[in-house]
């Protein structure tokens, strides 16, 4: 009861968090889409290539985001921007490479060897060949990726507002400081019900943009 | 129109250099369809594939039209050259009007044009255009897709058209249907056409030549009819089939062997008879079953136009002495 005395005091308040949050994580999956595509494209051409990239992606995330905020400080402090928004988004942008990078190659080299092959034999240029054919029939997976991507990042930034980056982690950073359970609760509560909201309108992208022909048939 | 000149593909394997194509020469000429025939393995599909560059050869020279295609860019080259796999390909995110119009895009014709061509195709192809064209690919039988295959590589009305066993993936029935609307297509088309099979029946009926490989190597290539009634070697008469004298019925029409009625032949009548444009196969079932010595030829009229004998058959079967 005392939590949602709170919540509904502060309504503006957890508006602007939910604004700050919003915009770290979505100039850091654009930033991560605008660099991982190309680049999950790019390493289909060599196996080895590959695995080296999608190995390098995985030890990121295998960096506790913690860890990986001490890091930045003292790099990002040489510009005077050690604490705050920079340094939480390039970490969010970092964490968001490898699902988007892994399944865009996944669904690229998925693509049916004889729709290539047809469409090399028909006379497409590479670009016309990606744009036409490859990319429409790997988007839905390229969008599944940039979905996991999304909801880490949500995550990771809420972990942010201990480096001065303001969001829906501050709630949680202060529930925790001054042991007010209110605060606590409407941080996490704030924050599970953006993560869904998130991922339910990017499945609602991912299946909107599935080209009709390759929806599974309704029996 | 095509003229391959000691085309070679040789592979690098750990067992060391591998020759799939072996100076194979051959000219297709304008207009003419030509199946290159032979066990999996054999080089035919290479062959083909280094027609349109998706393999590029190591030596040898291919000419379409007069050109040396090794001048030419190969994406360019490609549009003007039609292509139907057997795994079909249609692009499963376009409608069959937009898998139709795809060469003719890349061309840079107007959308109303691209679409026109789609439902000229449909037609010619037995398809109803307001049913089809903005179908998905996954809304079509395996026959109607293969048929929209055939209508995409004739989308840009090339002179050339290569068919990598373009209707093996398909159940008998269908695949009889489709290579007579083919045949029919091609007697007013006139595209010259490159046909790898590895069915003899599918080969003796589509053909004006065959061209059989054997381990990269072009062993014979020479009409149907040649072919069955004088293979080069065994393996030719191993592949051809023991029963090449019966595929040989299927390719001799009655009028060339039929003598011109005169008085007191078979009148007309009930009783079996056989029309001037029927094959063998359908004189020998008639002998067969009705234990004949000959048969009257009936016009569409209904006239007895001629007569046509077992001696007459025998006599055209008969191997020709080599030349």
């Amino acid at each position: 009861m005392e939590t949602l005395t709170f919540i509904l005091h502060n309504l503006p308040a957890i508006g602007e968090r939910t604004l700050e949050h919003l915009s770290i994580v979505g100039v850091a999956v654009g930033v991560a889409i605008l660099t991982g595509v190309p680049l999950g494209i790019a390493i289909t051409q060599s196996q080895r290539t590959a695995d080296t990239v999608l190995y390098l992606g995985s030890v990121v995330m295998t960096i506790p985001s913690i860890a990986l905020f001490g890091v930045l400080i003292p790099i990002l402090s040489k510009i005077g921007q050690g604490i705050g928004w920079l340094p939480a988004v390039i970490a969010a942008m970092l964490y968001a490479q490898l699902p988007i990078i892994r399944n865009t190659y996944t669904a690229i080299r998925n693509v049916d060897p004889a729709l290539r092959s047809a469409a090399i034999g028909m006379g497409m240029s590479v670009p016309q060949r990606l744009a036409r054919v490859e990319i429409p029939i790997a988007l839905p997976v390229i969008i599944a990726g940039i979905r996991i991507a999304v909801v880490i990042n949500i995550g990771v930034t809420a972990i942010a507002a201990y480096i001065g980056a303001g969001g829906l982690g501050t709630f949680i950073s202060r529930g925790i400081s001054q042991t007010d359970i209110r605060q606590l609760i409407t941080g996490a509560l704030a924050l599970g019900l953006l993560a869904i909201a998130c991922d339910y309108s990017l499945l609602w992208l991912q299946r909107r943009l599935t080209p009709k022909g390759a929806q599974p048939r309704a029996p | 129109m095509i003229r391959l000149d000691a085309l070679t593909k040789v592979y690098a394997t750990p067992q060391g250099q591998v020759a799939a194509v072996d100076r194979v020469s051959l000219d297709v000429a304008e207009g003419e369809t030509c199946v290159l025939l032979g066990p999996s393995g054999c080089g035919k599909t290479t062959t083909l594939r280094m027609i349109n560059r998706l393999v590029v050869p190591t030596s040898g020279k291919i000419f379409i039209g007069g050109r040396d295609t090794d001048a030419a860019d190969p994406v360019l080259l490609r549009r003007t050259i039609g292509y139907v796999i057997q795994q079909i390909g249609l692009f499963p995110n376009m409608t069959v009007a937009e898998n139709i119009g795809v060469v003719p895009r890349l061309l840079g014709w107007s959308s109303d044009r691209r679409r026109r061509r789609a439902e000229e195709l449909l037609a010619m192809l037995a398809l109803d255009p307001a049913q089809f064209l903005d179908r998905y690919p996954n809304e079509l039988s395996g026959g109607q897709a293969q048929r929209i295959g055939v209508a995409r590589a004739l989308a840009a009305d090339p002179p050339v058209l290569l068919m990598d066993e373009p209707f093996g993936a398909l159940d008998p029935v269908n695949r009889e249907a489709i290579q007579d609307e083919f045949l029919r297509m091609q007697r007013t088309l006139r595209k010259t056409v490159l046909f790898v099979s590895h069915d003899i029946d599918e080969a003796v009926k589509m053909a004006d030549r065959i061209a059989i490989f054997r381990a990269g190597r072009l062993v014979q290539c020479a009409a149907p009819d040649t072919l069955l009634a004088r293979p080069a070697d065994a393996f030719v008469a191993g592949f051809v089939g023991s029963d090449r004298t019966l595929k040989r019925l299927r390719l001799i029409r009655v009028r060339e062997i039929m003598a011109p009625a005169g008085p007191g032949d078979l009148p007309a009548g009930p009783g079996p008879a056989v029309a001037p444009d029927d094959d063998l196969r359908r004189v020998a079932t008639l002998f067969l079953e009705h234990d004949l010595d000959a048969l009257r030829c009936v016009g569409a009229d209904g006239s007895v136009v001629g007569r046509v004998t077992r001696a007459a058959v025998a006599a055209r079967l008969a191997p020709e002495p080599l030349p």
